[in-house]
């Protein structure tokens, strides 16, 4: 074998396929989809409704989170059972940002206090909501929020050594405990009812179509510099050492690798991601509230990283893709289905495909060569 | 007692804190008296059962001691307790004059200097034979230089001529699970030479050699020290008499006997122990 060529590029697209077929079809999925929606009226047979770009374009915020969740359960071995709770962090942190750009168009029309306040008689904003009235400062936290829940938790399990199926159990717990805080008025969240009712972003208006696309092209390239920026992780030094501390994690040690450092790092990375995912997820589906804490989407999350095949990446935007589908379409013909419909997915993936829907198209090829 | 530990570091007034003593913070292995490993008044217990019972060893710098011992022993206890993975109850053990293994973590340890091969081979079987030997090679070990490394012409050399070294040079892009038990434990020792420890613990090296490996096994061993401290822990005692100078006894968690293979051989409390065993 020659010398390597090291160029950032050529350590993501290197020796796989996989990878570059994924990049060409987001692409394309980018720019097809709004033309679609652009260039052809709408009786058209080609046409795009702003519907369909809309739930295209969740499909690709979940995804991104199924990335952020691959990257630690994938190659690191950290099953999260928690992950939608940074999502949803990000989502709030948006979802802040939203509120105030209301401004005098509430219900109300307090030109400082969104409208929740106002009803709970609150005369002034809690310390926490200011600073959201700038976009830059609510973007910041969209990876500060959950980085630093990240950083804190972790810190604490992995230092610890809590690992495995004892890890999973405490995110789950982490998600359950934000979903009831949440739910408080007291915090100042918007309670049960979380925050909706958003008017504009950055100036454009949200219901406007020219915005819906534009969102829908943020989150298609969100996705594919996420993906990427992953794959640029796991193809260094640093991703053999992750990959190397979830195959055998005190070999890893004694070898000099402090592995608690390793494992908060991307944790906290993976935490980010999921915020990102989420800041992008509210203002196309135009409202956050705790139910997105909800244990159950968590695990959901996970389900789709399963299908899709783990340790690959696009195997979780194939898999997150491919579940929500299978969603949209169950909860319209046959909504009490839906549930056993996941459960019986994930018995079935587990048994039978446990290099997930990827696997599965490997074998097929291995079998024809 | 035990509570008012942390309280005593304030009340000792003879003692610096940690953070302000440069020698610990950063220690520098320091073999100057000639002595590279101090064990001393060791002992652990699981449960009630003695692993360890007063072990006092020592490891004079650039020696190559075997350790032998009737199971139970307490030949692996004694080497979890110097990587760090097991903390003695009572005892101290130092490496060099300066470095306290006690207070340090198991990849404190492994910087410090000590390399350790496990008794069961365990390489990174989802990772290729050079990628192992890459992930062990001795330098930075922080999370954001691993993002950025990249092997330089030195370090592929370095690489190259373990592989030579362990044989395994055609099998360099191969996974390093589907080896064989023997390639497996030569890249085990591969991994164990690319850290440049100064001290190694060598635990079973030639279980599931061919004769011919062994003897490449030994006459590697042997090379070894001078330059680095070898510890060998062996059941084999045809291995251990073909490298041996000096050998000890482990019974019961300490010390039984010490001295050549010879001398060892006859002691009459190591034939008592070693009874119906050939030695």
């Amino acid at each position: 074998m020659t010398l390597q060529d090291h160029s950032a590029i050529s350590r993501v697209m290197r020796s796989d396929r996989g990878i570059k077929w994924f990049v060409g079809l987001l692409l394309a999925a980018a720019v097809l989809l709004p033309l679609g929606h652009l260039l052809f009226p709408p009786e058209s047979s080609l046409h795009v409704s702003t519907y369909t770009l809309g739930l295209v374009g969740k499909y690709m915020t979940y995804a991104l989170l199924a990335v952020s969740i691959d990257l630690i359960w994938g190659y690191c071995g950290i099953l999260s059972l928690g992950h939608t709770a940074f999502f949803a962090l990000g989502g709030y942190a948006m979802g802040m940002y939203l509120m105030r750009q209301i401004g005098t168009r509430g219900v109300y029309g307090d030109p400082l206090l969104p409208d929740f306040m106002v009803f709970l008689n609150w005369d002034s904003l809690p310390w926490y909501w200011h600073g959201f009235d700038m976009f830059w400062f609510a973007a910041v936290m969209v990876v500060l929020a959950p980085g630093l829940l990240a950083l804190v938790f972790g810190w604490f399990a992995f230092q610890s050594r809590v690992v495995g199926v004892y890890f999973s159990i405490i995110t789950q717990a982490l998600t359950f405990a934000l979903l009831l805080a949440f739910f408080r008025n007291e915090m100042g969240f918007g309670g049960n009812n979380g925050l909706t009712d958003f008017k504009e972003l950055l100036g454009f208006d949200l219901q406007a179509s020219s915005t819906r696309v534009g969102l829908y092209v943020t989150s298609a390239l969100a996705l594919l510099a996420g993906v990427l920026v992953c794959r640029w992780i796991v193809a260094s030094r640093f991703g053999r050492i992750i990959a190397a501390i979830r195959d055998s994690e005190s070999r890893t040690r004694f070898i000099g690798y402090r592995v608690e450092h390793y494992k908060l790092w991307l944790f906290c990375f993976s935490a980010m991601l999921a915020g990102i995912a989420g800041a992008l997820y509210v203002p196309q589906v135009g409202i956050i509230n705790p139910g997105e804490f909800a244990p159950i989407n968590s695990i959901e999350a996970v389900v789709w990283v399963a299908v899709g095949g783990r340790g690959t990446l696009y195997g979780a935007v194939v898999g997150a893709i491919l579940v929500n589908y299978a969603k949209s379409y169950f909860t319209m013909a046959w909504p009490e289905a839906w549930l056993y419909a996941l459960g019986v997915l994930f018995v079935l993936v587990t048994l039978f495909l446990p290099k997930g829907v990827l696997g599965l198209l490997q074998r097929f090829k291995r079998a024809e060569s | 007692m035990s509570m008012l530990k942390p309280l005593r570091d304030f009340t000792e007034r003879d003692r610096v804190f940690d953070m302000v003593n440069p020698a610990l913070r950063s220690p520098k292995l320091d073999v100057s008296h000639g002595t590279v490993l101090y064990l001393e008044d060791i002992s652990v217990s699981f449960d009630g059962f003695r692993a360890l019972n007063d072990l006092t060893l020592y490891i004079q710098a650039g020696e190559l001691r075997c350790i032998i011992g009737p199971n139970g022993a307490g030949k692996t206890t004694m080497m979890d307790v110097i990587t760090g993975k097991t903390r003695p109850d009572t005892g101290s053990a130092f490496f060099g004059q300066t470095i306290d293994l006690l207070r340090l973590s198991e990849p404190d340890i492994a910087q410090a200097g000590i390399g350790r091969k496990f008794q069961s081979p365990t390489v990174f079987e989802q990772h290729t034979v050079f990628e192992n030997l890459e992930l062990s090679m001795a330098g930075p070990r922080g999370v954001w230089a691993m993002l950025y490394a990249r092997l330089n012409a030195e370090q592929r050399e370095k690489i190259d001529s373990v592989l030579e070294l362990t044989g395994l040079q055609d099998l360099r892009f191969a996974l390093a699970g589907s080896l064989s038990h023997g390639q497996k434990q030569w890249l085990e020792i591969g991994m164990l030479l690319m850290q440049e420890p100064a001290l190694l613990l060598v635990d079973e090296p030639v279980a599931g050699m061919t004769p011919q490996e062994t003897e490449r096994t030994a006459e590697l061993l042997v090379s070894l020290a001078g330059e680095r401290s070898v510890v060998v822990v062996e059941h084999d005692m045809e291995f251990v008499r073909s490298i041996a100078r000096t050998v000890t006894v482990l019974h019961e968690g300490s010390v039984l006997a010490e001295g050549s293979m010879d001398q060892v051989q006859s002691n009459p409390k190591v034939v008592e122990v070693y009874l119906g065993e050939q030695v």
